[in-house]
């Protein structure tokens, strides 16, 4: 209990620069650098990096095709065939990626045609479980543990849904704490065993992440369990538990994406106007100078994984009491990876963040339509946003492709 | 990586890499652990304890040598396990008392009795009362030989200081190139080289993207995971599941035979689980040999770990410290490669989507309760393997306690070895940090 975990010695290149990088002794500076590193980028790099993932993946797409294999096959004799089969089946794949995500034209239904808000659907849990690892991220944490605790947040809203029989209302407001207090409880555990005990946050939150999938699973096998089902899932949440449709009962849209635009304010003022949020940029920034400053960093990651679990958990609760509107153990999908991937495409600020998530709900919501329509594995998804995240961690990659010059901002702080 | 807390700066290289297998004996933490296990088993084991017999079979029916069963009362041995655990736990208190350490012997004594006492309360629990240890051990081997692979490829990386948070990504990608590059060439051992391969290309990305773009090695290797998964799915999709007469003639792979060793694998209970394996079962002995021989009595060896603890120093000698890290890092690609393999050339005979399922993370547990020492991980890999395959013979039989509780006990076990409660573990001092020359 000695050790308040003061974590790093490394001292800000811009304010410090004597010391050589190497005589950093430890890793822990390693989150003031990466801040400083996504921050220091500029929106062209991300959109740069988002266009070369997606020639990766059209690549991908057309060197599996059967029809673009065959039309290569007498490519010499008539390659303009060739080339057409790789823009019809490149064309197929992303035009039908594009329509299910946005509008498309040719469906039947209002809800077939309005793909715009299965977009967002999708981009609500993204928005806040990004939210959640922006924040940890802006105080120098990776908080890879997003998924454990959207699982947790789900959880806790649908015991409190299941169990309680609150009249309308104050049902979902009981909901929505019990969830948001399910992910804190969750991500409060890595806070307080990184403060007390300098445990290192990214394997807590991994451990945290399968210990909550087990759990889950044994709860909806007991518990939780819809006496009416041999799977292990819960019974569906009561109507009073359950976020408003936003836009009636065609489409998945609910509160829950209000209460994101909200989470998205209240970070943002959070970091850029609080006290708190000084603090925890001050010591994502440099550690030792905040303690020197007389800010308690054990302290800053305590709380700041608790709001950024309690985020988390909203964004479980967004599935269980709004999407999904039910328990099962598939809860959390890969929003709590993707989260990840979303606060750093976002470059881990408030509203980098939300666009970032709209953009992954789109990728989500025009996937499914491209699997259906174009007969191209949901995967490749996965693929390109992957990619998106590897150039935007590696400005040098992008502008050695594109010839551009690294653009030294001096003085630019996090 | 780092579980060490407070480090002034430009601290000395003095930090002594881990190399004991068991807890280490300072850890303040430790009699009260132990104390509290001691609880545990005096009301649980003893007071609670099953009435009955646990039945251990040991030899199977057509085995050469017949052992009989071993066949232990419950709740009288409950009794006799509480009563050796707290009398540990006393002593450790006393001697922490006198010497402010506790003797190796005493955690290392320790931990067995509690896992036999745990193993006969939940044998004595379930509905049948017998257990069958072959069944156990040979089937945990299913889980332990990958999970092995996959922490000796973190050990070489994390040793070197590069983080490998992408072994679940180099498992995938083994699993997958072995299961179409054996289905191809109708040739099991094509399938494990092209699964190193395929290992190595992982690390490649690891290396040039962490080491020489310098881009935080844990970013990295939670991306790779991703696109992994995203890439073996999206070619599993697309190229294994289209059938030709009727048959999917990429995803039918040659296997790799069973080598029985003669005598050796007559053994009862360590024959089968060890020499009846396929030729990567041995390799996988030889490596864990190999890598811990070389870690800590080779030129080699030092020199890596010089590198990984204090690359500065390293680069002082002569050592060319990224040169080294992008070798580690291949290195443990290629071994996670061909731990991937196992999956589709020995365990089941096809590939199928996510299918190493998070047993990345587990090997990446495995490594860390196993001290990032070879043996250790090795260990730790076999604790889980039983954990997990004890879980899935429960799910059959009765149980006093969920099989999800034994699924959680890697994790569990892990973030108590990290926060320091049992012993504590401690990674290389420049794990995950990039060198820059200058």
């Amino acid at each position: 209990m000695t050790d308040p975990a003061p974590r790093t010695t490394e001292p800000a290149p811009e304010q410090a620069p004597l010391p050589a990088p190497t005589t950093r002794p430890r890793q822990d500076g390693e989150g003031g650098r990466v801040v400083r590193e996504i921050l220091s980028g500029n929106a062209v790099i991300s959109v740069l990096a988002v266009i070369v993932a997606l020639i990766i993946g059209a690549i991908l797409i057309a060197v599996t095709d059967p029809r673009v294999g065959s039309a290569a096959g007498y490519f010499f004799a008539s390659p303009g065939a060739t080339v057409n089969a790789i823009w019809a089946s490149v064309s197929d794949a992303y035009g039908a990626l594009l329509r299910g995500a946005t509008y498309d034209p040719g469906a039947r239904t209002w809800q077939g045609k309005l793909g715009i808000f299965e977009t967002l659907t999708f981009a609500t849990p993204l928005i806040l479980a990004g939210l959640s690892v922006t924040l940890a991220f802006r105080t120098g944490l990776f908080n890879i543990g997003a998924q454990g605790q959207i699982i947790l947040g789900a959880t806790f809203a649908g015991a409190a849904g299941f169990f309680l029989d609150l009249p309308v209302g104050l049902h979902l407001v009981v909901v929505i704490l019990a969830g948001a207090l399910g992910g804190a409880l969750w991500g409060g555990i890595a806070g307080v065993l990184k403060a007390k005990t300098g445990a290192h946050e990214v394997i807590v939150t991994i451990m945290l992440n399968y210990i909550a999938a087990a759990l889950v699973l044994y709860l909806l096998k007991n518990q939780l369990k819809d006496p009416n089902s041999t799977n292990p899932v819960s019974p569906k949440m009561p109507d009073n538990a359950l976020y408003p449709l936003l836009l009636g009962p065609n489409f998945r849209l609910h509160a829950g994406f209000i209460l994101a635009i909200a989470a998205v304010l209240a970070v943002g003022w959070l970091l850029n106007r609080s006290t708190l949020g000084f603090e925890y940029r001050a010591i994502g920034t440099n550690p030792l100078a905040a303690r020197t400053a007389g800010m308690i960093v054990s302290r800053g990651y305590i709380t700041v994984m608790l709001i950024a679990g309690a985020l988390a958990g909203l964004a479980g609760t967004a599935q269980v009491a709004g999407t999904e509107k039910s328990l099962d153990a598939e809860v959390a999908g890969s929003i709590g990876f993707d989260a990840i991937t979303v606060a750093l495409l976002g470059r881990s600020t408030p509203w980098g963040t939300f666009f970032a998530a709209l953009l992954f709900g789109a990728f989500k919501a025009g996937g499914t339509s491209m699997a259906v329509n174009a007969d191209v594995s949901i995967d490749i998804v996965a693929v390109v946003q992957s990619l998106i995240v590897l150039f935007i961690a590696a400005p040098p990659l992008i502008r050695s492709m594109f010839r551009i010059r690294a653009v030294r901002r001096e003085g630019a702080s996090a | 990586m780092s579980t060490v807390t407070t480090q002034p700066a430009g601290r000395p290289a003095g930090q002594p890499a881990v190399a004991g297998v068991g807890p280490a004996p300072g850890s303040r933490r430790t009699p009260i652990v132990l104390a509290v296990l001691a609880a545990v088993a005096i009301v649980v084991f003893a007071v609670l304890g099953p009435g009955g017999q646990a039945t251990f079979r040991i030899s199977q029916d057509n085995d050469a040598w017949q052992v009989p069963n071993l066949v232990l009362p419950a709740k009288a041995f409950g009794v006799a396990i509480a009563v050796v655990c707290t009398a540990l736990a006393v002593l450790a208190y006393r001697q922490m008392r006198a010497n402010g350490r506790i003797a190796k012997w005493v955690t290392l004594t320790y931990a067995p009795v509690f896992v036999v006492g745990l193993l006969v309360w939940i044998v004595g629990g379930t509905t049948t009362q017998n257990i069958t240890l072959v069944g156990l051990f040979t089937g945990a081997m299913l889980i332990t030989t990958p999970l092995v692979f996959g922490s000796l490829s973190g050990v070489l990386c994390e040793r070197s200081g590069v983080v490998n948070i992408a072994i679940e990504g180099q498992l995938l990608a083994g699993a997958f190139t072995a299961a179409l590059v054996a289905s191809i060439t109708h040739n099991a051992f094509a399938g494990l080289f092209a699964a190193a391969a395929a290992g190595v290309a992982v690390s490649a990305l690891l290396a040039v993207f962490s080491i020489k773009y310098v881009v935080n090695q844990i970013i990295v290797g939670v991306v790779l995971n991703v696109l992994v998964s995203g890439l073996t799915g999206f070619l599993f999709e697309k190229i294994m599941k289209t059938s030709v007469n009727g048959a999917t003639i990429y995803n039918q792979p040659a296997q790799l035979p069973a080598l029985p060793i003669p005598l050796l694998s007559e053994i009862p209970v360590i024959g089968p689980m060890l020499f009846r394996q396929s030729i990567i079962g041995y390799l996988m002995l030889v490596l864990v040999a190999a890598i811990w021989f070389g870690l800590f009595r080779t030129r080699w060896g030092l020199r890596i770990r010089a590198v990984g603890e204090h690359p500065k120093a390293a680069d002082t000698v002569g050592i060319n410290v990224n040169r080294t890290r992008v070798r580690n890092v291949l290195a443990g690609g290629a071994v996670a490669g061909i731990g991937g393999a196992y999956f589709t050339l020995v365990a089941v005979s096809s590939f199928s989507k996510d299918m190493t399922g998070g047993l990345g993370f587990i090997a990446l547990a495995a490594l860390i309760f196993g001290r990032w020492n070879p043996i250790g991980a090795a260990l730790a890999a076999l604790l889980f393997g039983v954990a997990g395959n004890l879980q899935s013979i429960l799910s059959l039989a009765g149980t006093p306690i969920d099989g999800q509780f034994l699924a959680m006990l890697p994790y569990a076990l892990t973030i108590l070895a990290v926060s320091g409660f049992v012993g504590r573990s401690r990674a290389p001092a420049a794990d995950g940090q990039p060198y820059v020359k200058g």
